[in-house]
C-alpha cells in the first residue's frame, strides 16, 4: 500500500511535469466513444488469475502471448505447475514453453479477413482502457460478418467471443435519466418518486436472460482480463516498481551524504 | 635496484607508495596528468548549475556504454528475430526490463542535457575566442548523437521504428537526379529490411560510440587546454597571483569534482524516478506503436519521431514550396539539416565585444528568449499532425529559429552592452 501511495505520487508528479513540457497529448485514433476508466490492480491476484482463466479458455485459441512464457506466467500468478499445465497449457506445450496458439495464419487471414493479432502487449499499444472498453462494446450488427460490430473498433473482424457470458448485447434507445444541476437524477415534482427521463439513442442494452454472467459479473470479468492483458504486456512492472522504491530511498540517503561532502570540502570558500 | 635507493641523503628509505609512483611516473606520465587535469586544473568559481551538464552529460554516456553493451549480448540483430529478442530481454533475462529502461531513458535524457549544455554555451558565449575549437567539438558530437539515436531507433524493429526509419530514409530519396539509387545505397535494398537493420545495428554499435567517445575526448582535450569559460564571461586566467594560480579559479579536485559528485546524485534521482516509475513518459520516451511489430502494410496512424527530433522534424515539416521544381521536401530536408548544422557558425557571427549574456544588450536578450519559445514551440509541433494552423506557426518558429543567428552579426553590433567586471562576481 504504501509503496503504491509512493509510485503513485511519483508518476503523477513525472505526469504533471511531462505535459508541462510537452502540451500535447497521442491521439487514440478510432472512434469517439466515451471510454469508462479503468483502473489496473497488479497486486490482486484473484483478478489475474480469473483473467488468466478467462484468456486461456476464450482467446488464446486465435490469439497468442508469444513474447512470454507459461512458466513465467503461472509464477507471478501464483499458480501451481500442475495445475497450470493441466488447466492453461495447450497440449503438448511445455510449461516453459512461449504461449503460442496453433492457428496457422494464413487460414486465420481467410477465416476474419485479418489475422488475430498477438495480444502480449496490446494494453501497451492501445492502453488497457481501451481493451477493457473494447470487450464490453460488442453488440449485434447483423451487417457484419460474423453479426456484431464494435463500439471502440468500428467494423472489428472478430466475433464476439465472449457471446456466451455476456448474452446477447443491443445497440438501441432508452430511457434514461435527467440529471439535475446538483448532479442527481432530477425527480418529477407532480408525481412523488418518479424521475424524469428522456430517450437517448446509440446505448448498449443486454437481452435479459440471454448470459451465463450477469451485467456486474461481466463487468467484473472483463476487469480481470484486462488486467490480466495489463500484466502480461509488462511482467516486470510490480519489480520494478518495488524497486524503484528502494533505489530512490537509496539515493536520497546517498545525496545527504555527497551533500555533507560537498560541504565540508567547500567550507573555506567564500 | 632502483636509482632512488643510491641517494644516501636520507637515511629513512621512501615510502613504499612513493616509491611506486616514482617508478610510474619515470614511465607514464601520471602525475602530470593528474595535476594538469585535476589538481592543478583551476576552474572558475562563480560556476552555476549550467556548468554541471558536461559532467551529467558524461555520466550519460557511460551509462549508455555499458547497458548497451549488456543489451547487445541478448539483442538479435534480424528482421525476424529483433523485436521479440528485445521482449525476450524485457521478461527472460535477469535485470533485463532495467538493462533496456536505462537505455531508452538515457537516450532522452542524453538529449534533455545536452540541450542544457549547448543553451548554456549560447548564454554565456561559450563558443567565442578562444573555445571556438571546443564549440566546433560539440557540434560534431550533437550530429553524432542525433545519428547515434537515429539507428538506435530502428533497433526494437518496432512499427514506428520502421516507419519513422522509412520516413527519414526517404528524404534521401527526395534529392534530385541521385536521389532514388541514393535511398537504395543507403537502405541496402529495395525497402527498409534485414540489411537496413544489420547495418544500423553496426552503426550504432560499433561505429559511431567510437566517434563519440573519440569526440568527447578531444572536447577535454580542448577544454582543458584553454580552461573554462564562466557566467560572467570573463577570462579567469587574466589574474593570477604570485604562483600563477587563477585568483578566481579553484583546483577541479577536490571542489569541482565534490559538486559534480553530488550533482550526480540528485540527477540520478530523477532519472531513476522516469526508469522505474514512468520508463514511456507517457509515449514520449517509448512511443506506443513501437510496442507493435514492424509491419511494412500497417503505416501507423500518427508519425511521430521520439522528442527531441521534434524541432527539427517540425521545420523539415514547415516547407511546403516547391522550388527550382523541385520537391518540397527536398527542401524541408535542406532547411532541417540547415538548422541542425547553423549553430556551429556562431563564434563568427556573435560580433558582441562581451560573451555573457548578463551584460549584453537588450536585443541579444529578445533574440535568445524569442529562440528558445520558438524552438519549444516547434518541438510541440513536431508531435502533433499537421493542420493549416500548425503549418503556418511552424513556418513562423523556424523564421524566428533562423533569424537568431542570421541576424545576429547586426544585432551583436549595434546594441549597447553593459561594462564586464574586472573579476568574477557572484553566481
Ligand atoms: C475466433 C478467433 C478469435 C477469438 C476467440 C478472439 N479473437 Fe480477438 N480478434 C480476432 C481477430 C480476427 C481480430 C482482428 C480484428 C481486426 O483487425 O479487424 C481480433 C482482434 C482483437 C483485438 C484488437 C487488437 C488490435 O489491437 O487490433 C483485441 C484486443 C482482441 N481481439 C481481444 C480478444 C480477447 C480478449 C479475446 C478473448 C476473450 C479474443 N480476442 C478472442 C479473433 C479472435
Ligand atoms: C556527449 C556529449 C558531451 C559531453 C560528454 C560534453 C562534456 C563537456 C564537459 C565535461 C565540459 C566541461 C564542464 C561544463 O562546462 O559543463 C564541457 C564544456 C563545453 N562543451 Fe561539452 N559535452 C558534450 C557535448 C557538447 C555539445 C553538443 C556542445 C555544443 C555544440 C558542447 C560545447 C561545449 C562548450 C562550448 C564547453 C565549454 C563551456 C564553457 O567553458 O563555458 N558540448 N563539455
Amino acid at each position: 500500500m504504501r509503496q503504491k501511495l509512493a509510485s503513485l505520487s511519483l508518476q503523477l508528479l513525472l505526469a504533471v511535469a511531462a505535459s508541462l513540457v510537452f502540451a500535447g497529448a497521442n491521439a487514440a485514433g478510432g472512434s469517439n466513444y466515451p471510454m469508462e476508466a479503468f483502473d489496473a490492480d497488479l497486486e490482486d491476484l484473484p483478478s489475474l488469475q480469473n483473467g488468466y482463466r478467462l484468456y486461456a479458455n476464450y482467446c488464446l485459441g486465435c490469439h497468442s502471448l508469444k513474447y512470454q512464457r507459461y512458466e513465467r506466467t503461472a509464477d507471478d500468478l501464483q499458480i501451481p505447475h500442475e495445475v497450470a499445465l493441466e488447466q492453461l497449457v495447450f497440449t503438448g506445450q511445455l510449461i516453459g514453453g512461449l504461449m503460442t496458439t496453433a492457428m496457422d495464419p494464413n487460414k486465420a487471414k481467410e477465416w476474419f479477413g485479418a489475422p488475430p493479432p498477438d495480444l502480449t502487449m496490446v494494453t501497451r499499444v492501445r492502453g488497457p482502457e481501451w481493451v477493457y472498453n473494447y470487450l464490453k462494446t460488442f453488440y449485434v450488427d447483423e451487417t457484419r460478418p460474423f453479426g456484431v460490430n464494435n463500439k471502440v473498433f468500428p467494423n472489428v473482424g472478430m466475433p464476439h467471443a465472449l457471446l456466451e457470458l455476456q448474452g446477447v448485447q443491443r445497440e438501441g434507445c432508452l430511457q434514461v435519466p435527467e440529471i439535475a444541476a446538483n448532479g442527481g437524477e432530477r425527480r418529477d415534482p407532480l408525481v412523488a418518486g418518479q424521475t424524469i427521463t428522456h430517450e437517448q439513442c446509440g446505448l448498449l442494452y443486454v437481452e435479459e436472460g440471454t448470459g451465463l454472467y450477469s451485467a456486474e459479473e461481466y463487468d467484473a470479468a472483463m476487469y480481470d482480463l484486462t488486467n490480466f492483458l495489463h500484466y502480461v504486456a509488462e511482467p516486470s512492472r510490480l519489480q520494478r516498481q518495488r524497486t524503484g522504491v528502494y533505489v530512490l530511498l537509496f539515493l536520497i540517503i546517498l545525496g545527504v551524504f555527497t551533500y555533507l561532502l560537498n560541504r565540508e570540502f567547500w567550507k573555506g570558500v567564500h | 635496484m632502483s636509482d632512488s635507493s643510491s641517494q644516501p641523503s636520507s637515511n629513512k628509505p621512501p615510502h613504499a607508495g612513493v616509491r611506486f609512483m616514482e617508478w610510474l611516473d619515470a614511465r607514464f606520465p601520471a602525475t602530470e596528468t593528474w595535476e594538469y587535469h585535476l589538481s592543478k586544473y583551476y576552474a572558475p568559481k562563480n560556476h552555476n548549475f549550467w556548468y554541471l551538464m558536461g559532467w551529467i552529460a558524461t555520466v550519460v554516456l557511460v551509462n549508455q556504454l555499458l547497458t548497451g553493451i549488456w543489451l547487445t549480448m541478448s539483442y538479435v540483430p534480424d528482421g525476424v528475430n529483433a523485436f521479440a529478442s528485445v521482449e525476450y530481454i524485457m521478461r527472460d533475462v535477469e535485470y533485463g526490463w532495467l538493462l533496456r529502461y536505462l537505455h531508452s531513458t538515457g537516450a532522452s535524457a542524453f538529449f534533455v542535457v545536452v540541450y542544457l549544455h549547448m543553451f548554456r554555451g549560447m548564454m554565456y558565449g561559450s563558443y567565442q575566442k578562444p573555445r571556438e575549437l571546443i564549440w566546433l567539438i560539440g557540434m560534431a558530437i550533437f550530429v553524432v548523437l542525433m545519428a547515434e539515436g537515429f539507428f538506435g531507433y530502428l533497433l526494437p524493429w518496432g512499427n514506428m521504428s520502421f516507419w519513422g526509419a522509412q520516413v527519414i530514409v526517404s528524404l534521401v530519396g527526395a534529392i534530385p537526379v541521385i536521389g532514388p539509387d541514393m535511398m537504395e545505397w543507403v537502405r541496402g535494398d529495395f525497402l527498409m529490411s534485414d540489411i537496413t537493420l544489420n547495418r544500423f545495428f553496426a552503426l550504432h554499435v560499433v561505429a559511431l560510440p567510437l566517434v563519440l567517445v573519440m569526440l568527447v575526448f578531444v572536447h577535454f582535450v580542448a577544454l582543458h587546454h584553454v580552461g573554462s569559460n564562466n557566467p560572467d564571461g570573463i577570462e579567469i586566467k587574466d589574474h593570477k597571483d604570485e604562483n600563477g594560480v587563477p585568483l578566481d579559479g579553484l583546483p577541479f579536485w577536490p571542489y569541482t569534482v565534490t559538486h559534480d559528485i553530488h550533482a550526480t546524485v540528485i540527477f540520478l534521482f530523477i532519472f531513476c524516478a522516469v526508469v522505474f516509475f514512468a520508463p514511456e513518459m507517457g509515449g514520449y520516451f517509448l512511443e506506443k506503436p513501437n510496442f507493435e511489430v514492424a509491419n511494412p502494410l500497417k503505416t501507423p496512424e500518427h508519425i511521430a519521431p521520439v522528442w527531441y527530433y521534434t524541432p527539427f522534424y517540425a521545420m523539415l515539416r514547415a516547407v511546403t514550396y516547391p522550388l527550382l521544381g523541385v520537391d518540397a521536401k527536398f527542401w524541408g530536408f535542406v532547411v532541417m539539416a540547415g538548422a541542425i548544422v547553423v549553430p556551429a557558425l556562431l563564434p563568427w557571427l556573435d560580433r558582441s565585444p562581451v560573451k555573457s549574456i548578463r551584460y549584453k544588450g537588450n536585443w541579444s536578450k529578445w533574440m535568445l528568449g524569442l529562440f528558445v519559445v520558438a524552438f519549444f514551440i516547434l518541438g510541440y509541433l513536431g508531435t502533433v499532425t499537421p493542420s493549416t494552423w500548425a503549418t503556418i506557426l511552424s513556418q513562423v518558429c523556424t523564421l524566428i529559429y533562423f533569424a537568431y543567428f542570421v541576424l545576429m552579426p547586426w544585432y551583436t553590433r549595434i546594441e549597447k552592452t553593459k561594462p564586464v567586471p574586472d573579476r568574477v562576481t557572484s553566481l
